[in-house]
């Protein structure tokens, strides 16, 4: 099959997962009132003051389909409704939170890829010594933390003991003032980027102080994951037989384990790049949660305690959304990678 | 079964899993024993809520009358963590059941009629598996209205459908056997071909796996808790218990530790509690890994 018939038959097979995916946030909205179901369609906050106006103007006491197809013209024109803990439409909040989220997503990814491929290849390289045994240990470990309150105790020492050494938050407040005054431009809104962007090396080392802490967090969980995968995927592939052959022509191990046997062992984890992205989004929320890392993550936290209904089912659709498209993505990277793989999903 | 006498035998011989018997066997002994351990004081009302030594914000320092101290609010720390292990059990025991229960069905239902049925079976799983799932049960429990009951209807609605799909897996690979299609040819009901054929010998492996899933439960429930959309104030429950700490992480000047016990025992319990199912799940997943079969 050609790979543009297989992106194109993929697309339509997303078509119902999408319109379940919005019938069951939609039948969520449902157990509300249509006063309180209002909020998912204000776009203004003159208008939270007649809601009445709101109800008649987008029927919601009409029946069940009518007020779905409503609501799925607003959300397809990117009104998600309005936002009460930020006061701003959802759209734009998810907007403004975007870029902080990114940039602990830039740091933390690929330190979970390398760390997690780099310790998973070593344990499967030392099966069953040492190595193997500590590498296991710390990922049951690792997926055992309560990262909430690992997230608690490191800012107990990194920021109680020694004193402000890695302090919560994004920026201390006066690089918080720089950053937002007329001198500073704002890029990209990702704090790193911009310091380097304006050539201030104040504002990046305070930036990456504030970043250790949740990036440890961040990590810590998908880490050991991809580090368990990897060792798998990795001793399956020391028993093959090419590795016999590349082994018998008296290639140094290093050359048959880092080169041979890894780079079909990347395989299978690329599969699992969705996967990485949902914890990801799972953990931001109590990651920026513990250290008011005030970015999408933080946001949804808020709504939700807050039981701000519009805000947190325009997040959760989002998200949805999101990964449906990156598994989409990952799933055409994998014909692309292995060979082997024809696009009809037959191994040949 | 020799094969049971074998997984046995394995458990037994790796020091991992035998970590997590005895740790998971100490938290059954402190939730049955609850009120021996902790006794709950005269003229409280409900055991599950912990009783509270004033109303002062500060946490109060371990002392005779509260063993692991104070944390915010006074909540004894020691009682808390106590009948906590019991919400634990509780929270972890439920969803799994009826996650299992409701993964059994649908996945048998699926894999072994096929057709339509798996169709619309899988296609229902895709949707719910569209989310990442701490943010489908947050926007969940938001909607309920928080509470632990809330928690636990989110937590089942986000992990059935990654059963129901293993169940199904299962079953597709058994339902091809020779005694599958022997069985219907002497006339024997579908309900019977699945209860006596296809699930004994589809389902074991997958079900002491799942069950001991409890632990990834617990921690979830725990975060949702944790992050104030679980448990009311003052129920017996690590996550709320650590979230009680959130503003005493650092102490006063020149004691920047003080408050220590407040912030960590609750995570200890939590951590120790999951570490248990986990430290057993994962000797499970390599006795019953195909690849590492035993020869």
């Amino acid at each position: 099959m050609e790979l543009r018939s297989y992106i194109i038959r993929r697309l339509i097979l997303l078509i119902p997962v999408l319109f379940g995916v919005t019938i069951f946030i939609f039948g969520i909205t449902m157990l509300f009132s249509p006063i309180e179901r209002a909020s998912l369609y204000v776009t203004d906050p003159r208008q939270m003051g007649n809601l009445q106006a709101v109800i008649e103007l987008y029927g919601l006491d009409q029946p069940f389909w009518v007020q779905y197809g409503n609501w799925m013209g607003e959300v397809l024109t990117g009104n998600l409704g309005w936002s009460s803990v930020v006061s701003m439409p959802v759209w734009d909040a998810i907007w403004h939170f975007m870029p902080t989220t990114l940039e602990l997503g830039i740091f933390a990814t690929p330190i979970i890829i390398f760390t997690g491929v780099f310790f998973g290849t070593q344990a499967a390289a030392h099966k069953d010594r040492p190595l193997d045994h500590g590498t296991r240990v710390a990922a049951i470990f690792g997926w055992s933390l309560p990262t909430f309150w690992l997230g608690l105790v490191l800012l107990m020492v990194f920021y109680g003991y020694f004193t402000g050494l890695l302090p919560p938050s994004r920026l201390s407040v006066p690089m918080e003032l720089l950053v937002n005054s007329a001198e500073f431009t704002r890029y990209t809104h990702i704090n790193t980027l911009d310091a380097i962007l304006n050539l201030n090396g104040p504002v990046l080392l305070d930036a990456l102080r504030h970043l250790i802490l949740p990036v440890i967090t961040l990590i810590v969980v998908q880490m050991a994951f991809i580090m368990r995968l990897m060792r798998s995927s990795m001793l399956e592939s020391l028993g093959r037989g090419y590795i016999l052959t590349a082994r018998a022509k008296g290639l140094p191990e290093r050359v048959v384990v880092n080169k041979h046997a890894r780079r079909n062992a990347l395989i299978p984890v690329l599969t699992v790049a969705g996967y990485l992205f949902a914890g990801m989004m799972n953990g931001v929320v109590i990651t920026e949660t513990i250290f008011t890392f005030k970015g999408i993550g933080w946001w949804a936290w808020q709504s939700a305690v807050r039981l701000d209904i519009a805000s947190i089912l325009g997040f959760a659709l989002f998200n949805a959304v999101l990964f449906v498209l990156v598994n989409l993505v990952v799933d055409i990277l994998y014909t692309r990678v292995d060979p082997r793989v024809r696009l009809g999903g037959t191994i040949q | 079964m020799s094969d049971w006498k074998f997984m046995v035998r394995q458990l037994a011989k790796n020091p991992l899993s035998m970590a997590g018997i005895i740790i998971i066997f100490i938290f059954v002994i402190i939730a049955i024993f609850a009120p021996l351990i902790a006794p709950t004081p005269e003229g409280h009302r409900d055991p599950y809520m912990i009783p509270r030594d004033g109303y002062s914000a500060t946490p109060t320092l371990p002392s005779e009358e509260h063993i692991f101290g104070t944390t915010e609010g006074q909540y004894d720390i020691f009682y808390g963590v106590i009948w906590g292990t019991r919400s634990a059990f509780h929270v972890g025991l439920v969803v799994i059941g009826i996650v299992l229960s409701v993964g059994l069905v649908l996945g048998s239902l699926a894999g072994y009629f096929g057709g339509v049925i798996d169709e619309i079976i899988m296609r229902l799983t895709d949707i719910f598996l569209a989310f990442p799932a701490l943010i489908l049960a947050m926007a969940i429990v938001a909607a309920l209205g928080p509470s632990l009951r809330s928690v636990m209807i989110a937590l089942t609605v986000v992990s059935w459908p990654s059963y129901a799909r293993l169940i199904r897996g299962d079953i597709l690979q058994v339902r091809e056997e020779d005694y599958i299609e022997a069985s219907r040819g002497i006339g024997a009901s579908n309900f019977r071909v699945i209860m006596r054929h296809v699930l004994p010998n589809a389902i074991y492996p997958t079900l002491v796996m799942a069950s001991l899933d409890i632990g990834a439960v617990v921690l979830a429930a725990a975060a949702l808790s944790f992050l104030g959309l679980g448990a009311p104030e003052g129920y017996a429950d690590w996550g709320q218990l650590t979230s009680f700490a959130r503003n005493w992480i650092v102490g006063p000047t020149g004691d920047p530790l003080k408050y220590w016990f407040a912030v960590t025992i609750p995570g200890l319990f939590i951590l120790f509690f999951v570490l248990g199912w986990n430290l057993l799940g994962d000797a499970f997943r390599d006795i019953l890994d195909p690849r590492l079969a035993r020869r």
